[in-house]
């Protein structure tokens, strides 16, 4: 098990958002979370990365068997969870090749390694440019200065691609991508999966469901997992849109 | 009188024990100036928190002290700056180390490989008398700072630099300034630089001190960019922090003329930067911008007035400062458009992080305009390091004091930019990372080690 979530309820300054989460992710699998905009998707991913804009106020969570909320976030990602933001953010003045290096180094100390070597990185960085299919010339620049929204979401899974985790969670991806984009976003995330690596795809639409297979989908309404099921459900929600799972829902 | 009352009279007092030594060592047209710039520092005084290039400043801090003053080095002090490693020496640039505003080299006056003339005061003002005339004192005559007529009445050495029709020059040129002394001094700093027509010349002042004592050092430099004209001049300050610093930089633009000038502020007890562009040509262009990482107790004030005279020029000003501990950073951005000076387009840009409660930062934008058809804007911030920029570091592994670092080095960096000479510009992000580390002394460059 590497993730496994209990009554989780979270919310924002006075905002209850996440009212009773319970979720178990297995190494290996691929989960899908669904649901209509404003559900709480993002901020069930800000928990697990450990936003601090987000009060958690009940529940638990463990990853890989810890606490994960003790872990700072850059403790989190150290320890293989990292998060592809839906909204990924500028930072003037910092160059990819900076950012990424030190991020890199950090991990690698974490682990007991030496840096790399300048030329070991750029190789690497090279190596993982081409398998994420990233413009050549977006490394050169500042981290997301000036990238269009899908350059932006390529560079999230370039810098996972960089960072190899064992628990990816991706946070609407998919948005915003040509299906062009979509195909090489897809083919990254793909190429990436190793046997003991897991993935959470949040996701609007069944579209990326197409190139990325999951093995269970949920649905997340209101705050709360409201349904979950095989890849069949993203079939069904993508057939008959949301609406069903709000009277079923109401209903109950 | 706009000036502190009482502490004038310490400055008044220096003229008069020295000024016959002062005479003795500048030529004679240097020392014509000095009796009716006295007289203009006697009525204006030491400029206080009234005055509109002052305002938020606390000279009395370093002002209100008996220093003494040293005209000519002493040998041992020469032997101690010239073993001194500037952090931006081993850039490929033409240097001079001066020791307390004074040059002590044997060669005073040099022409350089390709065709720019530098050296000292004292010879200059012989071999280029008419041109040295024409300009030494002209742009340096403000009405509203008594520090800069103080600088005329007691200065006595400094670099010219002259730069003839059509030159351009390679390597930047660098003037490295050493404040040494085993007592506790006051000093004048002065340069002149004379562009001709269509020449291209960057130079590079770098101010460090290097005994433990209390000095105060008053800096003025005058430039003149002749027409198409491209002209960069970098200053960056490592001075310790019981050192004050007062810098007056003139910059007269002619036609179609570019003049950056950039104040990288790193250390300095007291740093008060006051820059001037006066745009008198049409399509002229001025950039002023400054970077202030500063911490502990210091001041640190950058004033930037730009006039424009006549219509087509533009101007673009940008400060940023990282604040931390008990630190005062002041901007003071002033746009003076004359009435006939249409088509200005005139822009300015403040932003400020504060680290910590108790650090302060002053800034106040200053428009004057007597035109109608101009673009003008103005903008400031201040405050803490974005949220989501460290988190979205921190959330690949990077941790918060590392985060942090590349946050105000991403911040810094702007500025940075802007400097046209790529070895530099490398050489700065260094310097200003080392800064943010804490990492960088002025012991850490040095070879002299005094303590
Ligand atoms: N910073 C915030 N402050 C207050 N409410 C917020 C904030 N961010 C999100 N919300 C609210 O929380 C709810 C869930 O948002 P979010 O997790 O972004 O949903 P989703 O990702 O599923 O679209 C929405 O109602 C949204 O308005
Ligand atoms: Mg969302």
């Amino acid at each position: 098990m590497i993730l496994k979530i209990n009554n989780l309820h979270a919310g924002i300054g006075e905002k209850t958002i996440l009212k009773g989460i319970n979720l178990e992710v297995r190494t290996g699998e691929v989960h899908a979370i669904m649901g209509p905009n404003g559900s709480g998707k993002s901020t069930l991913a800000s928990v697990l990365a450990g936003r601090e804009t987000v009060t958690v106020t009940e529940g638990e969570i463990f990853y890989n068997g810890k606490n994960l909320l003790e872990m700072s976030p850059e403790e989190r990602s150290k320890e293989g969870l990292f998060l592809g933001f839906q909204y990924p953010i500028e930072i003037p003045g910092v160059s990819m090749v900076a950012f990424m290096k030190a991020a890199v180094n950090e991990h690698r100390k974490y682990r007991g390694l030496e840096p790399l070597s300048a030329s070991d990185f750029l190789k690497l960085m090279r190596e993982k440019k081409e398998l994420v299919g990233i413009d050549s010339k977006l490394a050169n620049r500042s981290v997301n200065e000036g990238f269009s929204g899908g350059e932006k979401k390529k560079n999230e899974i370039f810098q996972m691609a960089m960072l190899e985790p064992k628990l990816s969670i991706l946070d609407e991806t998919d948005s915003g991508l040509d299906i062009d984009a979509l195909r090489i976003v897809a083919n990254g995330v793909n190429k990436l999966k190793r046997p003991d690596s897991s993935s959470i795809v949040i996701t609007h639409y069944q579209r990326l469901l197409d190139y990325i297979v999951p093995d269970i989908v949920h649905v997340l309404y209101d705050g709360r997992i409201v349904k979950t099921s095989g890849k069949e459900l993203a079939l069904e929600l993508e057939e008959k849109g949301y609406n069903w799972i709000q009277k079923e829902v109401n209903q109950n | 009188m706009n000036g502190q009352v009482g502490i004038v009279d310490r400055y008044l007092d220096l003229f008069d024990k020295n000024i016959g030594k002062i005479m003795d060592s500048s030529s004679p047209y240097i020392n014509s100036l000095r009796e009716p710039a006295y007289q203009t520092f006697r009525r204006m005084g030491i400029p206080d928190k009234k005055n509109e290039n002052y305002k938020f400043a606390d000279l009395a801090l370093f002002f209100d002290f008996d220093y003494k003053t040293r005209l000519v080095p002493g040998k041992s002090d020469i032997e101690e700056a010239k073993n001194f490693q500037c952090g931006v020496a081993d850039l490929e640039t033409q240097g001079m180390i001066l020791v307390n505003g004074y040059y002590p080299y044997a060669d005073k006056l040099k022409q350089l490989p390709d065709g720019v003339w530098t050296g000292s005061f004292r010879e200059a003002s012989s071999q280029f008398g008419s041109l040295f005339e024409e300009h030494y004192g002209k742009y340096a005559n403000t009405e509203s700072d008594g520090l800069v007529h103080l600088n005329t009445a007691m200065a006595t050495d400094g670099i010219f630099t002259y730069v003839p029709d059509g030159t351009v020059c390679e390597k930047p040129i660098q003037i490295v300034n050493i404040v040494q002394s085993d007592e506790d001094i006051f000093n004048q700093h002065r340069n002149l630089i004379v562009l001709g027509k269509n020449v291209q010349m960057t130079m590079i002042i770098c101010d460090h001190t290097l005994s433990p004592r209390k000095f105060l050092t008053n800096a003025v430099t005058e430039v003149v960019v002749g027409e198409n004209s491209i002209f960069n001049i970098i200053r960056v300050q490592n001075e310790h922090n019981y050192s004050g610093k007062i810098t007056h930089t003139f910059i007269n633009q002619e036609k179609n003329s570019f003049a950056s000038s950039n104040n990288i502020i790193l250390h300095g007890g007291l740093v008060w930067n006051n820059t001037y562009h006066y745009l008198v040509g049409e399509g002229a262009e001025a950039k002023s911008n400054g970077l202030y990482l500063i911490d502990k107790f210091q001041h640190v004030g950058n004033y930037v007035s730009i006039d424009h005279f006549v219509p087509n020029c533009t101007s673009n000003q940008l400060f940023k400062g990282v604040i931390d501990e008990m630190a005062t950073g002041v901007f003071n951005g002033r746009i003076y458009v004359h009435p006939d000076a249409q088509k200005t387009a005139a822009f300015q840009r403040n932003n400020n992080i504060l680290l910590t409660d108790d650090a302060k930062v002053f800034t106040k934008p200053h428009l004057e305009i007597y035109a109608d058809d101009v673009k003008c804007s103005h903008g400031a911030t201040v405050g803490q390091p974005d949220n989501d920029i460290m988190f979205y570091l921190r959330s690949r592994g990077i941790d918060q004091r590392e985060a942090k670092l590349m946050l105000m080095f991403g911040f810094a960096h702007e500025v940075i930019q802007e400097i046209g000479v790529k070895a530099l510009r490398e050489r700065l992000d260094d310097l200003v990372m080392q800064r943010l580390r804490g990492e960088l002394s002025r012991c850490a460059n040095c070879v002299v080690k005094c303590y």
